[in-house]
């Protein structure tokens, strides 16, 4: 699990789903069903945790020039 | 002075039945200008159709309306198709619409239609080319105006699901002569960023030609260009744009195109918590069962009785022993058996029959020459006998006995002529009884008278 940093949220999903299906499957031997148990709850508590931690992103507008500034919704005036 | 009088339901009737008749009542198409339009909370449209010298009463059922591409206004010129009839309660015509179309803008009808069919030809609506939308972006370009409902439904939205994903609004004029321009430079701007993984590109709604620029092949193309997925959300749920059908993905709204683009968080927290409690539950049986399978193979024969298991191999051990046993000893019979026969061959073979065989023929021959020897012996010795007897007779010892002597001369030589001797040389005669010795004093010749008494002697 060195390459944590760089698994997406959605890869670390997706890992999780095969971990599921893959030990839901009778034959696993048990030393890989440790392993595959250890690499799931470490995928959902790193799931977890990305969704946990929400510094809320941000939005931004882009102009015509490439130029980046804060956006703000205005609030429904009718 | 009795009158038939007519109820008022009945002149209604009557007049109702007489243009419900008329077929050029029904199904007709007028051009008229719209007025005094009122659209109920039901859905039904009430309105006055009219033109520079007349009106008539208008009425378009929620059924039909709900198809209508475009919002009826006063002053609006339409074409109209339906039907004319009564409404009894009110003794009043009017118009029944079925359809309706904006007037003055059929070219604009004419120019989707063409688009359209050009477009579907040249590829740009195939199922095959629409591009997957990610299940969870982490940058979504909005384009779209940067005031007005639709970019707020869309933000706030997308922050409300999945705060998580970075909005960038790129903002695009999205009505009159310079939307389309504006609107496909944006969608090129945000491929040529390539920091975002959806574009979602739309509006509000709007009338047709509102709409419009949406409609537009710019706009059509650079979305077919864009590597990456857009999302198209023009209008309502009825408006339906080119861009829709170019678009990887068709939202019916600005709201449900964000909804589309983002998951909810909270579902994927519920997502994550299940695959969780199914790793667990999922290793726990997977203990259980080899638990269990342990359980039961401590409790099987083997571990239970291993004496039973051992005894078991030690009678087959000895059943193997006993086999192998008897399959060597076979050998050895069989090698026995071969070799008795070849010892009573050799046997047969031995010198000492032979030897004996030779022996009893040495003695056989011995036997044989003993006899023949000894018969040859007493044969000899019968001769001897014989001849002894013939001797015997012939022995001069015998002779002397009757009287014969033997004469020698000085040399013991026996004299048997007369010429033998000498005048007064000495001899010996030899007597029966003793010798004599002599001087001869002379001798004469004489014939022995011998005829007379010889006998002859014969074998």
């Amino acid at each position: 699990m060195s390459d944590k940093k760089e698994l997406t949220f959605e890869e670390a999903m997706d890992k999780l789903e095969a971990v599921v299906n893959k030990l839901e499957e009778a034959d696993v031997p048990l030393e890989e069903a440790i392993t595959m148990f250890q690499e799931g709850m470490h995928l959902s508590k790193y799931c977890h945790d990305r969704l946990q931690q929400v510094d809320k992103k941000m939005t931004e507008v882009l102009t015509e020039d490439g130029e980046l500034k804060p956006f703000f919704v205005e609030e429904k005036s009718e | 002075m009795s009158r038939d009088y007519m109820s008022v339901s009945d002149l209604t009737k009557r007049i109702k039945s007489l243009i419900d008749r008329d077929t050029l009542l029904q199904n007709v198409w007028i051009r008229a200008e719209i007025s005094n339009f009122k659209w109920h909370s039901r859905g039904h449209m009430y309105y006055t159709l009219k033109d520079d010298k007349s009106r008539v009463n208008a009425v378009m059922f929620a059924g039909n309306n709900q198809f209508l591409k475009f919002t009826p206004e006063n002053g609006m010129n339409v074409l109209v198709r339906g039907d004319i009839s009564v409404y009894e309660p009110h003794g009043l015509y009017q118009l029944y619409v079925k359809e309706m179309q904006p007037d003055g803008i059929g070219s604009l009808y004419l120019a989707f239609e063409e688009l359209k069919k050009k477009l579907e030809m040249a590829g740009y609506f195939s199922k095959d080319i629409k591009k997957q939308i990610p299940s969870i972006p982490q940058s979504i370009a909005v384009i779209t105006s940067p005031t007005g409902a639709a970019v707020r439904d869309i933000i706030t939205t997308l922050e409300r699901r999945f705060p998580l994903t970075k909005v960038t609004l790129l903002p695009a004029l999205v009505q009159g002569p310079n939307a389309a321009p504006s609107i496909a430079r944006a969608i090129n701007q945000a491929n040529v960023a390539s920091t975002f993984d959806v574009i979602i590109v739309g509006r509000g709604g709007g009338s047709l030609e509102e709409l419009w620029a949406f409609n537009e092949q710019i706009v059509a193309e650079a979305i077919y260009n864009s590597h990456i997925p857009v999302i198209s959300a023009v209008g309502h749920e009825t408006d339906i744009t080119i861009s829709d059908f170019v678009a990887d993905l068709r939202a019916a709204t600005p709201t449900a195109a964000a909804e589309l683009a983002v998951p909810d968080i909270g579902e994927l927290m519920v997502r994550i918590q299940d695959r969780k409690d199914r790793v667990i539950r999922a290793m726990d049986r997977k203990i259980e069962n080899l638990k269990e399978r342990l359980n039961y193979m401590s409790k099987s024969y083997a571990f239970r009785y291993p004496q039973q298991l051992l005894e078991q191999k030690e009678q087959d051990l000895d059943r193997l022993v006993e086999s192998m046993q008897k399959i060597v000893n076979q050998k050895i019979d069989k090698q026995t058996t071969s070799l008795g026969n070849l010892n009573s061959r050799i046997v047969r073979l031995h010198p000492e029959h032979r030897i004996m065989g030779e022996k009893k023929k040495l003695k056989t021959n011995s036997e044989l020459l003993m006899k023949s020897f000894n018969a040859l012996v007493s044969h000899k010795k019968n001769n001897y006998g014989l001849l002894i007897s013939k001797l015997n007779v012939l022995n001069p010892l015998n002779v002397m006995e009757r009287g014969y002597s033997l004469v020698y001369n000085e040399e013991d030589k026996l004299i048997k002529s007369v010429h033998d001797t000498e005048t007064n040389s000495n001899i010996t005669i030899q007597l029966r009884d003793g010798k004599l010795h002599c001087q001869i004093h002379s001798s004469k010749e004489e014939e022995l008278p011998q005829a007379k008494w010889s006998v002859k002697y014969e074998r």
